[in-house]
């Protein structure tokens, strides 16, 4: 009876969590297998490149069993996210945008790549006005490309609409000259 | 004495036109992110820093400092309005000062949290001019072991003494470091951690790091809680001017912010939560008017933790620019634009980079001062910053990113390694992870390695040096207690509360 307070926090697996642990586990054996090959001179034997890296290693070890004992004592997560459910289609249509965004980045420039990611995103977020999305997301990859990459000295490549953009302005520079 | 004198040196070059449009222009921005939930200082100077190759150090260090600042003030607007704190520094701004809000007297909170912020962020740059020239002193005799030993200390208390569990906040640090081990061992010329990949031998970006973790991250989370329902803004009511009552109430606590705030921040521990925290349960404490705190909301509840966190904010500039130890995110990455300038902070900044220190310290006071009329009398314009819609908000703040990180050298695998990293911070922010270590382990890891291996070929391969000076040995012992501390003091209060409720039970 005196245990009541503590069987209000039931001690079962929590499976996230232990993925969690399991995962960093693997992030060590990755950076063994990583420092293992890294080649050493005997030169600096005493403090080499491999010494940190092992240092890092044993505490990653460390961590992940104090987090997969954390796991089986029933995690960690607060409870405040566990109960909110996650929306995984808004979720979904973010990924989407991302990927779109990296798949078409180089073959149609970044300001077409945006303005696709854009919409995706804003839909996700629950926007019911893609064509309005559209729009917004061309001027402000516009302004993006045009200030904040060209006022940092930023190149970032330019697609079909930055080429034709750059034309108008070339070709209206020239009749102004003109 | 001679502070004063490098002072008026500073101001004669804060003071110049372009300096001074670098420090509006950073206000300004700073004041804008600080605002919009999503968006943080630590992302934003991390989107900034390709300017550090085209204007002087000068010009790129005041414009930072401005966002650093201004972010600070524009938080606290958030937190009052949307009872969303932006930044983990005005949780406690939020919990009197959203109360405040809906019992129509949001004007009085939104000004006694903007010349709290002023008042304390002008002691706490006092504090950082008249603080560092004393820290250098010190400094000059440390030596590589004592620099390992400090650093070290500095990692337990940004991961494991701050923050909700030492396990989660370790692990964080520890991913730091892998990420900032990859890359060319600057040493020996050895590839390390690149997986036979030629894209990572210059090592990830720390633009990438933060932007992967701060906005994708971040924008994930936020898409994948649309269920938990939104904060309402609090339309703006009540004067900003704030009655005399209200300034008697006002002045004391942030005077005590400031010299809460500032030590604190000035630590190599950092962090704002902590100053913040204690001033709150300083003033509740104090108040005379301590039925209004967690009610109609106390104006001495938001006067304190407001100055205490503005400090703090002063404070950490000091072990940044008198021993480059970065103790917040922001801080990390401002070291980073350091070093693109390959400028090594440390004790000799002062002298050798007298301009550039100086500068930024008067640009700080001059940044106070723009920022309280930035955000009083035109609050207005930020308020209606507060209403952009969360969709258009966070699609474009992925825009930026792209920008920023696709513009470091037009590679794929960067955006590849973004989105990772996005998902990365997507499941930390889910698991309760923080974040901030990662960037201070990825900036400050390297850092650390160096010193150790210096240390260590000084000794000839001798493990002692770290215990046999006694700086260095006191360090490292603060380190453990710190590290252990907490956990023993834990077990022992557990044992002393579950004692006595046993006995009966069990009878």
């Amino acid at each position: 009876m005196s245990t009541s307070n503590q069987q209000a926090t039931p001690s079962r697996l929590a499976v996230p969590e232990l993925s969690i642990g399991i995962g960093l586990l693997a992030c060590a054996a990755a950076v063994a297998w990583q420092t293992l090959a890294i080649p050493v001179s005997p030169l600096y034997s005493k403090v080499g490149p491999t010494v940190f890296p092992y240092i890092t290693m044993t505490g990653m070890v460390i961590l992940s069993l104090l987090l997969i004992v954390a796991a089986l004592r029933g995690g960690w997560q607060p409870e405040e996210e566990k109960e909110t459910p996650t929306d995984w289609k808004a979720m979904g249509f973010v990924v989407v945008g991302l990927l779109a965004n990296l798949l078409l980045i180089q073959p149609l420039g970044f300001t077409a790549a945006s303005v696709i990611m854009f919409v995706l995103i804003c839909y996700g977020f629950g926007s019911k006005r893609p064509l309005r999305d559209a729009l917004l997301g061309l001027i402000l990859a516009l302004a993006a490309y045009f200030g904040f990459a060209r006022a940092l000295g930023v190149n970032i490549g330019a697609g079909f609409v930055e080429n034709q953009l750059n034309t108008i302005i070339n070709s209206i520079i020239s009749m102004l000259r003109a | 004495m001679e502070t004063f004198g490098h002072l008026a040196h500073g101001f004669s070059v804060a003071f110049t036109p372009v300096n001074l449009m670098w420090c509006l222009v950073g206000t300004t921005l700073g004041t804008a992110i600080g605002v919009l939930p999503g968006l943080g200082p630590a992302l934003t100077i991390a989107l900034l820093l390709p300017i550090t190759y085209q204007v002087a150090p000068e010009a790129s260090f005041i414009l930072f400092a401005g966002i650093y600042y201004g972010a600070m003030y524009g938080g606290s607007t958030t937190s009052i309005l949307l009872n969303t704190p932006g930044e983990s520094a005005t949780i406690v701004t939020a919990l009197e000062g959203n109360r405040m809000a809906r019992s129509g007297r949001g004007g009085a909170a939104l000004a006694t949290s903007a010349i709290g912020s002023f008042v304390a962020g002008t002691i706490g740059t006092m504090g950082v001019a008249f603080l560092a020239p004393i820290v250098v002193k010190f400094a000059l005799s440390f030596g590589p072991a004592e620099y390992f030993s400090l650093m070290v200390l500095a990692f337990i208390t940004v991961s494991a003494v701050l923050g909700s569990s030492s396990v989660r906040g370790l692990t964080s640090l520890f991913a730091g470091f892998v990420i900032g081990m990859i890359g060319v061992d600057l040493q020996t010329g050895q590839p390390r951690f690149t997986f036979g990949t030629s894209e990572l031998l210059d090592g990830v970006d720390v633009i990438i790091v933060a932007v992967g973790l701060f906005a994708v991250g971040e924008t994930l989370y936020m898409a994948s809680r649309r269920y938990a329902g939104k904060d309402e803004i609090v339309p703006l009511k009540g004067s900003l001017y704030m009655t005399a009552a209200e300034w008697a109430r006002s002045w004391r606590p942030w005077l005590r912010g400031a010299l809460i705030g500032f030590p604190i921040g000035a630590m190599p521990a950092g962090g704002a939560e902590i100053p913040t925290f204690l001033s709150y349960a300083i003033e509740k404490k104090l108040s005379r008017h301590k039925e209004e705190f967690g009610t109609v909301g106390a104006i001495e509840g938001v006067a304190g933790p407001e100055a205490a966190n503005n400090a703090s904010a002063a404070g950490v500039l000091v072990p940044m620019l008198t021993l480059g130890l970065p103790t917040s995110a922001t801080a990390a990455i401002m070291l980073s634009a350091f070093q693109s300038y390959g400028i090594n902070p440390g004790p000799l900044l002062l002298t050798t980079q007298a301009d550039l220190v100086w500068g930024l310290i008067a640009s700080l006071f001059i940044a106070n001062v723009i920022l309280v009329i930035l955000n009083l009398p035109l609050i207005g314009l930020w308020v209606r910053l507060l209403k952009i819609p969360a969709p258009q908000l966070y699609a474009g703040i992925l825009v930026f990113a792209t920008v920023g990180t696709y513009g470091i050298s037009q590679s794929p695998i960067d955006l590849v390694i973004l989105y990772l990293l996005g998902a990365a911070g997507f499941l930390m922010r889910r698991f309760d992870f923080p974040t901030a270590p990662v960037i201070i382990g990825m900036i400050l890891g390297p850092l650390a390695e160096t010193q150790f291996r210096r240390a260590m070929t000084i000794s000839n391969g001798d493990w002692t040096v770290f215990y046999r000076h006694p700086l260095s040995l006191t360090l490292l012992t603060l380190a453990f207690i710190g590290l252990v501390g907490p956990h023993i003091w834990a077990y022992v209060e557990r044992r002393r509360l579950r004692g006595p409720e046993h006995v009966p039970g069990d009878a």
